[in-house]
């Protein structure tokens, strides 16, 4: 990262329990703008609970947090809208169709009329749903609704994504469709929680190890 | 930021659009209400009621078909990450509080506009009491359903769901069903309609709803926090 760049993502002595469980103890690394992190770990060793922090869904208990230049939770008001986010739930609502849940979070994100139509259409066109984006969601299946969720998550054409597991419930083609959209090289800062290091370590510019009561190593 | 009318106007349609189309809470709430009054009609055993019996049976039986659509009114966003979606996106988090409040306030009057009919032709002898009810009624759904969108948001992250909604929310709303039973009663006398006191028990409606409308503005971005 050359040293006048501020990194998209900066922790310093992150922390967060839950009661008395330690998710994350004392974590600290620097990721530069438009690089791809993947995080890797055991399942509990705190993945998820870093993804959301970095989401703004979730509060540190301590140390310090900086996300695209913004101090977290202080400045997550900033944040919001920045921020692609591909978690374990697709966030879509199962009784609208495929069109009407990317219309709900394109208003929510502030884009509305026919800008809005241009980049649904756009969308579930890249991830070839095109002719099933008026059947309500609880009639696709897992692999679909994953694609739509990824049609959510870049809709508002995030900086950085936050994706845990981007690839889960997809088949092969659904993972080539996917790598077009939240893969690497598209200029987003991307964050990517796995199990499957075979899969992503190849695209990593950075890699965090995170272990259950050992600390984390960033390499 | 998102504009926060668009942001309403985008909440407020998606939970219209998905009730009309699963029918999770209205006809419930409706199906309740009419079951009630038959059960009062019979129980009493009285094919005529007035005054502040009248009153107590209509607001009793709303008040409980409420707490039907006050449970279900956050599911959706709790087992659908609606929460998180809305929490990731740049608006004001409270935004989320005032399409509920309007999403509810619908509800309630679709549900009015079946149940007060029924009860009036099970236990009226005229319709006289039914337009200054109208004024009643709003004021009280507002105060109903801003009480109700804070305590279901409260309790859609616990699992007791169901029973925590009525404890907490059914003493909370007693100064509302005082209010609104003591504005309902002197319109629905035996010797007619009556204006006795009507517009003072609309203030204290009016004053609950306030109270209680500015107490959920206030504190659902903190409620919203995991």
């Amino acid at each position: 990262m050359p040293p006048d760049q501020e990194p998209a993502i900066r922790l310093v002595g992150l922390r967060r329990v839950y009661g008395e469980r330690a998710a994350l103890e004392d974590l600290s690394l620097e990721t530069a703008a438009g690089s791809s992190l993947v995080v890797l770990g055991p399942n509990g060793a705190g993945k998820t609970t870093l993804l959301r922090i970095l989401a703004t869904l979730l509060r540190p208990t301590g140390g310090e947090a900086s996300v695209l230049g913004c101090t977290l939770p202080g400045e997550a008001w900033k944040l919001r809208g920045k921020i692609g986010y591909l978690g374990h739930e697709p966030l879509l609502y199962r009784d609208l169709t495929g069109r009407e849940n990317l219309r709900f979070h394109a208003k929510l994100h502030g884009i509305t009329g026919a800008r809005a139509e241009a980049r649904i259409e756009e969308l579930l066109e890249a991830v070839k749903l095109s002719h099933r984006g008026d059947e309500r969601t609880y009639e696709f299946s897992a692999g679909m609704r994953q694609r739509l969720a990824i049609c959510r998550c870049v809709l508002h054409e995030p900086e950085l994504l936050l994706l845990d597991e981007p690839d889960s419930n997809l088949d092969i083609e659904g993972r080539e469709i996917a790598r077009t959209l939240i893969g690497p090289g598209a200029g987003h800062t991307r964050v990517v929680v796995t199990h499957d290091p075979d899969r992503f370590l190849p695209e990593a510019d950075q890699v965090l190890r995170l272990a259950i009561d050992a600390p984390a190593v960033v390499s | 930021m998102t504009s926060s009318r668009t942001a309403f106007a985008a909440i407020l349609a998606k939970d219209l659009r998905a009730e009309l189309r699963t029918l999770q809470s209205l006809p419930a709430m409706a199906l309740f209400a009419v079951t009630a009054f038959v059960i009062f009609r019979f129980g009493l055993n009285r094919s005529h009621l007035a005054g502040s019996l009248a009153a107590g049976v209509l607001w009793a039986t709303l008040l409980f078909a409420a707490v039907l659509g006050i449970n279900r009114l956050f599911v959706a966003e709790r087992e659908e990450g609606g929460f998180d979606a809305i929490r990731l996106a740049p608006i004001d988090r409270s935004v989320l509080f005032t399409a509920k409040v309007a999403a509810l306030i619908v509800y309630l009057a679709a549900l009015e506009l079946i149940a007060v009919p029924i009860f009036a032709l099970f236990f009226l002898s005229s319709a006289a009491s039914l337009p200054p009810l109208i004024l009643v009624l709003v004021l009280a759904d507002i105060g109903l359903a801003a009480t109700g969108t804070l305590i279901s948001s409260m309790a859609v992250n616990s699992r007791a769901r169901d029973l925590l909604v009525p404890l907490v929310l059914l003493p909370l709303v007693v100064p509302l069903m005082i209010a609104a039973t003591a504005a309902t009663e002197p319109l629905m006398l035996l010797g007619g309609v009556s204006y006795h006191r009507f517009g003072t028990w609309l203030i204290v409606l009016g004053l609950y709803d306030l109270i209680f409308a500015l107490l959920g503005y206030a504190v659902f971005d903190f409620l919203l926090e995991d």
